[in-house]
Formats: C-alpha cells, structure tokens, sequence
C-alpha cells in the first residue's frame, strides 16, 4: 500500500500544474495571443520555492501552519479518489464524509490564515470564501448522496467506479445534472470565472487569491501547489463521473482519464474565455442553481427508485 | 469680448483680455453671482486666486454657459491681512476642491468649509504659515482625519497609495458595511510636483515640455491647451494646416485612451477576448500617432505657433486605410463586447452617477456625457479645427459603468469619422509661425476636450510680458469626487470596475 499511495501522490504532483498550463493556453488562444509556455505553471513553482519567506509581525504560527495544512489536506483527500487505472490506495465505509471534512478543514486553515494577517483584504476574502465555500459544500454533499443511492455504496471511490457503468443506461439524466451541479461546484471550489477571476491583480475584487497576499517564498508555493492538485482532485471525480471507461484495460482507463482531464481544462478554459465574472451578490444564486440542478436529480431517483 | 453693463465680462474660448476689464465685485456680490447664475445652469468652470500685489489677492471665478458658448468672469480681492473668505461649498458643491486648493495655494481661509483638508500637500505660494501647520512636513496623508464611520459592523478599507497594478499613487479610504460602501474618501497629491509654479519661472521652451508631462496620457489635450493660450496672448493666429493636424492628434489620443479603456473595462470583469483585441486596436491608434509626430503619445507635435510635423499625401492615405480597418474591428470587438449578456449583468447599474449629483459635482467629459449633461468643449465652447467641423455630442443618461463604456464606443467612432473627414481635405499653409512677446497685464483661457474632458489654462502675464499666473486645471479635477458619489451603496468588489469606468489622471489632479 506504502507504494501504492507514493505512485498516487508523484502522479498528482507531476501532472496537477500541468493542467493550469493548458488553461492558460486556451484562454490565450482565444484572445489571440501565444500566452505563457505550457509548463509555466511548473516554472512558477520552482521560483516560489527558490524565494525566502517574509513574515508580518503581526502574524502567529497560525500563519506559517495555514499552508502546510492546506497542502496536507489536499494530500490526504486525493488518496480517496482513483485516476484511472491507478485505485484509491486508502477507502472505507463512509470515507466520503471524510473528503467532505477534509476539505471543511483545508478551508478552515485558510481562513483562519488570512484573519490571522489582520489585514482588510484578507479578513473581506476570508468572509467571501467562508460564504460562498458552506454553500457549495453542501451541494456537494447532494452530489455524494445520489451517487452514493445509484451505486449502493458509501465508499468514495467506488461511487464513482465501475457501477456508475451501469447507471448510465438507465440515470443517464441523473447523471448529467449530478455532473452538471457537480461542475459549478468545481468552479467554485477552484475559484475559477465565473465565480473568481484566477488572473486579476485587482484585491478587492478577489475570494480565493486574496488569502494568499501576504504568502510568500515556500508558503507561497505551498498553497500555490495546493490550489492546483485541488483542482486535479476535484477534476478527477467529475472525469470520474461523466466518463463510464471502467470495464476497460488498467492502460486505456488511464488514457481516457488522461484524456479526460486535459478535456476538463480546455472546457475550463472555454468557460473562461466566453463569458464575463459575475457580480459578487450573484454568486450564491450560481450555487443555488447548482442545488437546484443536483436536487432535481435526487427527486428523480426518490421517485424512479434505484 | 463684450461687456454688458458694469459688471459683466464675458469671453470666449481661446480669447485674451486686459486684466483691467475684469469686474472687482464685493465679496458678496462676487458669491451671490456665483450661486445665482450656477442656480441658472452656468458651471464652475473655474476658481482660482492671483496675488495681485503685496496686499491684495485676487480670486477670480468663470462661469461656463454651456449652450451659449460664453464665459463670465469676474473677481473679488481679500487682503493679505484678513486672509479668509466665505465658502461657498455648502450652497455649491462643485466649489469644494477649487477652495481647499485656494486655501493650500495661498493660505486663506475659505470660512465654513465643511471638509477643509489639503489637496496635494505643499507649501503656500506667499511663504506665509500654512492653514495647516504640518503639511508639508509630514508624509502624506498627513494627520488630517478621514471621514469615519463608527459602529460594531461597520469596517474600514484602506488602500493605496501603492497599487497591485502599474498605476499610479493614490490613497482610496473606504467604510464599510459588510460588502457595501458606505463613503470613499479619496486622497491624491502624492504626484505633485508644482507645475503651476514652475511654469512662471521657466523659459518657452521648456514650458512646452513640461505641459507635456501634466498627464502623461493627455499630451496633446494638455499642449494644444497652452498653446492656444500662448498664442492668443501673443496675438498669433495659427495656419488652417496646423488646426487640423493638432485637430487629428487630440482624436487619435481621443481613440487610443477610448479603446483602451474598453479593453481595461473588459479586462476588470474578466472578459478576455474583447480585453486583448481592444488592447490591440490601442496599439493601432498609437502607431498612427507614432508616425504623425514620431511618439506614440503624441510628444513634441503641437508647439506654440502652430505644429512641428506634416501630413503629406502619402501619410493621408495609409491614414485613410488603416483607420477604416480599425473603424471596422471597432464595431465588431464593440459589439462583441456591449451584446454580451454576461458583460451587461456587470455594467448595467453598476456605479450610478444621476444627471442631478452630475450637474452638483460639475463633473465633465464622458462622465458627465453618460450621466446625461450636454457638454462638449468641442462643441459648446469650438476652438481650432472644431469650429469648423462639428462633432455631435454624444450622451447616455444611465450613468452607471455600462453608460461610461458605451459613450466612449460612440465617441470613438466619431473621432474615426471626424479623422476620415478632415483627412480629404487638409489645407496648405504655415507649419508653424514665428510669435511675438505676450501682451502685458493680460488674461487669457483656453479650453480643449481632452478625452477625459474639459481642460482649462489660464494665464494672467505681469507688466513687463512675463507669465505671472498659469492655472491649469485636467478634468480629473472635476470627476475624482464623481467617482466617491458613484461607489456609495455600491459593492466594494465593483470599485475597480467603476475606477476603471471613470479612468481618472492622479498627475493631472496633483500637477
């Protein structure tokens, strides 16, 4: 198992910063430019981790642990979802309470982080992120509970697994808006527009970004790092879901995933070229859709009977 | 020039006249006509004090007619002993900067300021002590306090005068309530460097130059100002050639700043295709300007007595080609951008400026065109080429983002018109002409539209022909309090969005 969790964790933390260079490359190609080279994500990195750290004085350790906390987490919940032919090296019964509060405490340590620089930008992304986070958790908790009713499990990685084969036939529009719901809830998790712009240098306009002001050097890195394994996390379960290529070979499940997720950063990238932010009090009404949309396809399954 | 009765003066743009023809009012008068004639729809178009003599300073106001393209002026004096005069900010809002900058300039007091705190932090011009004992002393903001808002939820927002952009110094003090604002105090002066004094102590040539500098994206604007000016004190009328070249550079930096800021605007919602092709229409513009005059932000074109470089015919028509290219990609990235539902949902009452705090705050230039108000220097007030060649004023009246992104759409592709129309035509003549001395104890104004609005030069010269007085004043010193009324109630996340709307100058506000 000890090998098993290395070869989960090296394939995220080769690949996750790879898929923000693909996003980036497609927003520039729809704005016409050339962009960032495609590992410019990696580059980035390697500078922050170069850098030497700055603290305020007026931060705690609450400060400095905020990072490692937010890396750690990610880490540990990533180990629940499989990518491709490789399985999820840790599941149990019920382990997707787990991923939910595993997240729940990521998302703690960040806040607390930002609060803890007394800063005013900090403390207004600190309150955003708190608002808009509780209400896309709970959606997500509605996505968990239809898959868990479809595939008659409570174990995370095998909600997502080889049963969802077999749903798709007869819940294919259950399915599709669980994915739907489940792709706002994506974007808001990894502050992407609509929801956050990722690129804007704008503070009081920012949710996610803004905690990470006063970062930097290896804290930066950090959760700079965290931000974009999240993104593959939370990418793998919506491949996971929309793509039913379970019953292939260890190999080609892996292509398709492969596959699937540098489709999932192009469709991220499309979402961000076409369309503008929305207004920060619309946001909640974005999640709510999601809620909706996840909703519905649970009254589906209520009424249909799995 | 025509005088009406005793007390009245008035002239028009780009005008000079004897100091002497200017009415001397008492106090009183001097404040009743004020508020009289601004109830009746004139503008302050400006307020600003002279020292006439070791006793006496003089304050001059004009007041701007807007539909009759006339300007009153008159004046009062306070002595040097008393020092202090009656605000008139509480009656008439648009007052409030021009008297704290009397107050800074040549420590009087303007008596019943509701918000007397200094402007740009420097010294007295008269060498007296300051109203304020530390200004210049301290770094800014000083220990002047800030309007507060006190309460268990209410917060406070400080930002600048470092910015997250290449930009520049300016200090934004927000209160708010959650995520809405509840006041802006905004507090420039970290730019100033003391243009209008410098400029009364340097030669001609080096004037020119500095005028190039007050705002470093509203060259021409500022120079064909001072230029006017000059040459109207120095009885010099400049060749129909040189109207029309100087004409041709304030539209194209007219259409470079626009388009610009279309894509800022684009860029600030998160909009990125219209952000990058606007951004690159901007270049167009500026290249064009590059070959006009050799500067992409228009350097060295206008000098007094006319213009340094020529259009020959060659330059017309690769003008006339590129230009419609960009009148074509104009129309289809604007179209992209304003039919775009998503975009809408964020400009559309987004930073509502009514028509009514508009005409208050006596803003100008394309905010006060989109909150409605029928003002155009261009237009109202023609000089050089304008006077020949009409522009319509546009205007929106919704007032919020959406209105201040679409004027300068309608605007820009006036200015592409206008261009394309003098192009066919652009009449022989001098480039630039020899001028004489400036006329001794004599006023004069002019008055260009910029493309952020109305920029206003006054010069008042000394007995023996040297300048004595140059007030400048960039129309983002009409608009900066414009965009403190604009974000009240807003939410704090769409201030960059309505600061990028209104697009002001903080080297054009502190000269």
């Amino acid at each position: 198992m000890g090998i098993q969790i290395l070869l989960h964790l090296t394939v995220m933390l080769v690949l996750a910063p790879l898929l923000f260079g693909i996003i980036g490359k497609t927003k520039a190609l729809f704005a016409g430019r050339w962009g960032a080279p495609l590992f410019q994500p990696y580059y980035d990195i390697i500078k922050f981790f170069k850098k030497g750290n700055v603290y305020s004085t007026t931060t705690t350790w609450i400060f400095q642990v905020a990072p490692l906390v937010y890396l750690a987490t990610i880490l540990v919940s990533s180990l629940l979802i499989p990518f491709g032919g490789l399985k999820a090296p840790v599941y149990f019964w019920g382990d997707f309470i787990l991923f939910i509060y595993i997240s729940g405490l990521s998302r703690y340590f960040i806040i607390i982080g930002a609060l803890d620089t007394g800063s005013s930008f900090e403390g207004m992304g600190a309150s955003r992120e708190a608002t808009f986070s509780c209400l896309a958790e709970i959606v997500l908790a509605l996505d968990f509970i239809i898959l868990a009713i479809l595939s008659k499990q409570l174990i995370l990685s095998e909600m997502v697994g080889g049963t969802i084969l077999s749903s798709w036939p007869l819940f294919g529009p259950v399915l599709l808006l669980v994915g739907l719901s489940y792709f706002l809830v994506l974007l808001v998790e990894s502050a992407r527009i609509p929801i956050d712009d990722p690129t804007t240098h704008l503070e009081l306009t920012m949710i996610h970004e803004v905690m990470f002001l006063d970062h930097s050097g290896w804290d930066l890195a950090c959760v700079s790092y965290a931000s974009m394994m999240k993104f593959f996390v939370l990418g793998s379960l919506f491949v996971n879901i929309l793509i039913p290529f379970h019953n292939l070979s260890a190999i080609l499940q892996t292509v398709v995933f492969g596959v699937g997720m540098i489709g999932l950063a192009i469709i991220v990238g499309i979402v961000e070229s076409c369309i503008a932010r929305l207004r920060l009090n619309r946001i909640p009404e974005l999640i709510i859709g999601a809620f909706v949309l996840a909703l519905v396809g649970l009254l589906i399954i209520l009424i249909k009977g799995v | 020039m025509e005088k009406q009765g005793f007390q009245e003066l008035y002239v028009r743009n780009g005008q000079s006249w004897a100091i002497s023809a200017v009415p001397l009012l008492a106090e009183q008068c001097f404040q009743e006509k004020i508020l009289k004639d601004c109830s009746l729809g004139s503008r302050l178009v400006n307020l600003f004090a002279y020292q006439e003599d070791s006793e006496y300073i003089r304050i001059f106001a004009m007041l701007g007619k807007d539909n009759e393209g006339k300007i009153a002026i008159f004046s009062m004096r306070v002595s040097v002993a008393k020092a202090c005069f009656q605000s008139l900010t509480v009656d008439l809002p648009q007052a409030q900067l021009f008297e704290r900058e009397i107050a800074e300039q040549f420590a009087l007091t303007p008596i019943g300021h509701p918000w007397l705190k200094p402007l740009r932090y420097h010294k007295n011009y008269r060498n007296v002590p300051d109203i304020w004992p530390e200004i210049a002393t301290r770094p800014i903001p000083g220990v002047y306090p800030f309007y507060q808002i006190k309460g268990e939820e209410a917060h406070e927002v400080a930002v600048g005068p470092v910015h997250a952009g290449v930009i520049e110094p300016g200090h934004f003090r927000f209160q708010c309530h959650g995520e809405i604002i509840f006041n802006l105090e905004i507090q420039l002066g970290y730019q100033h460097r003391g243009i209008e004094k410098l400029m009364k102590d340097v030669s001609a040539d080096r004037a020119v130059q500095i005028v190039e500098s007050i705002s470093g994206d509203t060259v021409i604007g500022h120079t064909s100002a001072y230029c006017n000016l000059i040459e109207s004190l120095s009885g010099c009328e400049i060749s129909p050639q040189a109207q029309v070249i100087r004409a041709i550079g304030l539209e194209l930096e007219r259409l470079a700043n626009h388009t610009g800021d279309l894509g800022a605007l684009s860029k600030d919602i998160g909009f990125l295709p219209t952000a990058a092709y606007f951004g690159r229409l901007r270049g167009e513009f500026l290249n064009l300007s590059m070959e006009l005059c050799g500067s992409r932000f228009g350097r060295s074109l206008c000098r007094v007595g006319g213009v340094l470089f020529d259009i020959d015919n060659e330059m017309i028509k690769d003008f006339q080609k590129r230009l419609l290219v960009a009148q074509k990609d104009l129309k289809n990235i604007s179209r992209l951008l304003f039919m775009k539902p998503s975009v809408l949902s964020r400009f559309e009452g987004t930073g509502i400026v009514t028509n009514k705090i508009a005409k208050e705050l006596g803003l100008v230039g394309p905010a006060a065109r989109a909150s409605g108000c029928v003002c155009d220097t261009r237009t109202n007030y023609a000089f050089g080429m304008y006077r020949f060649n009409h522009i319509p004023i546009s205007t929106v009246n919704s007032g919020d983002v959406y209105a201040r992104g679409f004027i300068r759409w309608i605007e820009s592709q006036r200015s592409i018109e206008f261009i394309l129309d003098v192009l066919n035509h652009i009449p022989e003549g001098d480039l630039q002409l020899k001028t004489n001395s400036l006329k001794p104890n004599h006023m004069a104004l002019a008055m260009t539209e910029g493309w952020r609005g109305e920029i206003v030069h006054v010069a008042i010269t000394d007995a023996a022909s040297r300048l004595a007085r140059y007030k400048i004043k960039d129309p983002s010193f009409n608009n900066w309090p414009g965009l403190a009324l604009a974000v009240r109630q807003a939410q704090i996340s769409d201030f960059p969005l309505c600061n990028k709307s209104f697009n002001l100058s903080y080297a054009g506000h502190d000269l």
